[in-house]
């Protein structure tokens, strides 16, 4: 079993081909005990020529699974022994002791295995070796570096793998390499290189590399802050098409109907349990298309918040039309119980959701901007909902008949519009919304009972900011808010940038107290 | 010709204008005497007086439980004037109460003295902090006058400013309590900072003295027990002198239409800002009656839902009545500290179903259901 295990993890990890120099016991034991400054050396020595089971076993010892007995070594798995060379299954002997780790023997062994995986075949593999190296690449490992370089096929990992080099050469005792180095790090756009160049001026003792090397920090420098000048510009968009995400339900519930609906949160909150009940659903009887969940999801996710948003305009919110106050006091009662119902059912911890395997990982951009696909798919995802609902309103029999309903209630009700049934399925759209934001976010946050109270005051703003009755203004204000938020993050504080965003909102409704786009009329009471 | 109308035209307004009521009835103020009685006389006998074992001793947790709602109902009262009688709901007056908390609450820290755990001459929160000395806002927290005008200060001034902008651009209805359901939550964010020098998120506690009288004996219990129910009436007498005044009139008449009393040449920012401001000022003396009797104050005192709770105790005791609030405040938290002792997980069900209930069966609250039941005797 070990053995296939062994084979296995030499052809994940590791293939070097022409190398036929095996390794022997006595190398392995150099490695496993003896002095500190000894082991790394073996170590090292170990690593430039290393074969599959040179890496199987430093696995092991990473994974403390090795045992020292004498002069024999003994791989442990799953209680019983095995011979480090062969794989064969040997006893383990009496009065084994564990292979002695500190943490600097740790860190060589970290680095030397991601040295190693830089031969992985699987690009993923390699580039989670090549952002481990980048910090802590030294001399030693650069002839391994090196002949990874050289055999690398795919061009981008190879010039990451240069920079790699580069950072290697930083530290080399020969001063033209590291000229040479300085040189080849100035295109770098890594937040590490900064850490890597920053350290070594701190030793450097020669005055033309020195300026060599503040030189290419300048240009590194430069070069990250267009990454982080873009990545709050991202962040914004992401957090800006969250906002748009909830605050489209709110545009529909008061912008359209004049319900101030406290208990939107608690919809998200719905569509954000009903996206962990149908993962559960797929964990169990569906394991195979589990990546597909999210995309059932959805549907349920509408529908479950959409039949509560029925529910209650049926039972509360239609005796209270024209009582704005009142229906914010009820809706808070009601999101108070649907809290506390939620708690009764899924217990007040939060509940895990998982990103399906296609939303995991991202786009690199650049070196120090790399967008996650769960933000880029809930921006698309936050698009199509806004181009569905503006279809929605604008083309469809139901959207003449809620915007009739908005503009003269009487008048529509005389041209035998059911006026108390549009309420009715305005509201559930709107609520249905909501569950549409609740199984987005939790794609990107915690899906918990308090969830949607972290949401409410924000897209409260959006819709006042944005004016009653107009999707664009919401659309507006959900991304100018988003945007907003995050470079003032990155100025003053997640904190103050929230309280500073809502003192800007409260001057901007001096000048402006109908929002970015008013509705044009006369009534005074608008 | 001109002097003539103008002449019939004040003596029709005489007629119109409703005789002027006096300050409370007759069985007014014998119920007014006897609360007050009952809060000065027999509230401190019953306590401090009557051995452990009668059956008419007051056990120390209920003159505690008492003492904190009738800090709560001076909340409702101040609630009732600016929602109940200028129909402007406010979700910020959690804020007041906990700025009036706070400014008391750092004249309690101070009092601590050098005794804390730290020993040290600032707050034991700012020994954590590493600050050597008090901030620039911590200047006047060492006199018990200074407090005193704080209490009230800090509030009115917020409320002030805060208002002035508000009612300067016509917001008003919802959009009114969405904004200070913003400044609420912005408060909450501020006060639960570390470098803001309020205590982060544990706030202050521990208090010791006051005016250097030890705080947690029953004598000094009994005495701010017997502070807030003074505070509470007499607030409640100022609330009922205002409503009936001229100025009151002009309030509910903005409650009932807005635009009609500005066409008839009166600017109701005025009119809504002092009422705001007098408000906030009640719910800032409410938090500093409240600290020194529960012993804490921290930011979750401003968490939005607070707030909110405020509107439900004048709901449920009746609007636009003084007493309803403040009966109101009564039973929601008497029903509070039983409910979550005995059923805690079901609290939170019946507060929202009270939320629901109140308003849509009882929107004039349960002192309305008192009148209509005995308007209905008196037809029968």
């Amino acid at each position: 079993m070990l053995r296939r295990l062994i084979r296995l993890t030499a052809v994940a990890i590791l293939f070097i081909a022409g190398y036929a120099h095996s390794i022997t016991i006595s190398d392995l034991k150099a490695i496993a005990v003896g002095e500190p400054d000894a082991r790394i050396e073996a170590l090292n020595k170990a690593v430039i020529n290393a074969d599959a089971t040179t890496a199987a076993f430093l696995q092991a010892l990473s994974d403390d699974a090795i045992k020292v007995a004498g002069d024999s070594l003994v791989v442990i798995k799953d209680g019983q022994g095995f011979d480090p060379i062969s794989g064969a299954s040997i006893p383990v002997p009496t009065g084994a002791e564990d292979v002695m780790i500190n943490n600097r023997m740790r860190g060589e062994l970290d680095s030397a295995l991601a040295a190693l995986k830089l031969f992985s075949k699987d690009e993923n593999t390699r580039i989670a070796a090549i952002k481990q190296l980048q910090s802590d690449a030294d001399e030693n490992k650069l002839p391994l570096i090196e002949k990874a370089f050289a055999a690398e096929p795919n061009a981008q990992i190879k010039e990451q793998l240069g920079m790699v080099r580069a950072a290697a050469l930083l530290n080399s005792a020969d001063k033209t390499k590291r000229l040479e180095a300085a040189k080849l790090l100035s295109t770098s756009a890594q937040a590490n290189t900064k850490t890597v160049l920053l350290a070594r001026l701190q030793i450097e003792a020669e005055p033309d590399v020195k300026s060599a090397l503040q030189n290419t920090l300048r240009q590194v420098e430069a070069s990250l802050a267009w990454g982080d000048r873009l990545g709050a510009l991202f962040s914004g968009l992401s957090l800006g098409s969250i906002l748009l995400l909830v605050a489209l339900g709110l545009a529909i519930t008061y912008g359209l109907m004049g319900v101030i609906n406290m208990a939107h949160g608690e919809l998200m909150m719905i569509g954000a349990y009903a996206t962990y009940v149908v993962q559960g659903l797929f964990q169990k009887y569906l394991p195979g298309a589990f990546d597909w969940y999210l995309l059932a999801s959805v549907p349920v996710a509408f529908m479950a918040s959409a039949l509560m948003g029925a529910a209650l305009e049926r039972s509360v919110i239609r005796y209270l039309y024209g009582r704005p106050l009142e229906t914010l006091l009820a809706t808070w009662g009601i999101s108070l119980m649907l809290m506390q119902l939620v708690r009764t059912l899924f217990g007040a911890q939060n509940v895990g959701v998982e990103n399906p395997s296609w939303m995991s990982g991202g786009v690199q951009v650049l070196g120090n901007l790399s967008l996650p696909y769960n933000r880029l798919v809930i921006i698309a995802f936050a698009a199509f909902v806004l181009l569905s609902v503006a279809w929605l309103i604008s083309k469809t029999r139901l959207g003449l008949f809620v915007r009739g309903v908005t503009q003269n209630r009487a008048m529509a009700s005389c041209m035998g519009v059911n006026t108390a049934r549009i309420d009715t399925y305005a509201f559930a759209l709107g609520s249905g919304i909501a569950g549409l934001a609740g199984c987005a976010l939790s794609q990107v946050g915690n899906v918990g009972p308090d969830l949607g109270q972290g949401y409410i005051v924000d897209s409260f703003m959006v819709v006042v900011l944005g004016g009653v009755g107009q999707l664009a203004g919401t659309v507006y204000a959900a991304m100018g808010l988003g945007i907003l938020n995050k470079f003032l993050e990155g100025w003053a504080g997640a904190v103050l940038a929230k309280i500073a965003v809502l003192v800007i909102i409260i001057i901007f409704i001096q000048k402006r107290p109908q929002g970015i786009f008013a509705m044009k009329g006369r009534s005074a009471e608008a | 010709m001109s002097l003539t109308i103008t002449s019939t035209l004040s003596a029709q307004r005489r007629e119109l204008l409703p005789t002027k009521s006096p300050l409370l009835t007759r069985t007014g103020w014998s119920a007014f005497i006897v609360a007050v009685i009952l809060v000065c006389a027999v509230a401190p006998v019953l306590n401090l007086l009557l051995p452990k074992e009668s059956i008419f001793h007051l056990s120390d947790y209920a003159v505690g439980l008492v003492g904190k709602i009738m800090c709560y109902a001076i909340c409702a009262l101040a609630m009732d004037l600016i929602w109940g009688y200028t129909g402007i709901l406010s979700l910020g007056h959690g804020v007041f109460f906990a700025l009036g908390g706070y400014a008391m609450g750092m004249y309690l820290m101070r009092q601590i003295g050098t005794d804390g755990n730290y020993k040290s001459k600032v707050p034991d929160f700012m020994v954590f902090l590493d600050w050597k000395e008090l901030p620039w806002h911590w200047a006047l927290s060492d006199s018990f006058v200074a407090t005193l005008f704080l209490v009230v200060a800090v509030p009115g001034l917020v409320a002030f400013v805060f208002g002035y902008f508000a009612f300067r651009s016509r917001i008003k209805g919802v959009y009114f309590s969405i904004i200070t359901q913003a400044m609420t939550f912005a408060a909450m964010l501020l006060f639960f900072r570390n470098e803001t020098g309020f205590g982060g998120n544990n706030g202050f506690t521990d208090f010791k003295r006051i005016l250097n009288i030890p705080i947690a004996t029953p004598s000094m219990r009994m005495t701010l027990f017997v502070m807030s129910g003074v505070t509470l009436l007499g607030f409640y007498l100022f609330a009922r002198w205002l409503v009936n005044s001229k100025f009151g009139r002009v309030l509910q008449a903005v409650r009932d239409a807005e635009t009609r009393v500005m066409f008839s040449g009166y600017s109701p920012v005025g009119y809504k800002l002092t009422i705001w401001t007098i408000s906030a000022m009640m719910c800032g003396v409410a938090g500093a009656l409240y600290v020194p009797q529960v012993g804490i104050i921290n930011p979750s005192e401003m968490s939005p839902g607070n707030s909110i709770e405020i509107a439900i105790w004048a709901a449920v005791g009746g609007r636009a009545t003084l007493i309803g609030p403040i009966v109101g405040a009564f039973i929601v938290n008497g029903a509070k500290s039983w409910l979550t002792v005995a059923y805690p997980e079901y609290w939170l069900y019946f507060l929202g179903a009270l939320f629901i209930g109140v308003t849509l069966f009882l929107p004039q609250g349960i002192v309305g259901l008192v009148k209509k039941l005995k308007g209905a005797q008196h037809d029968a």
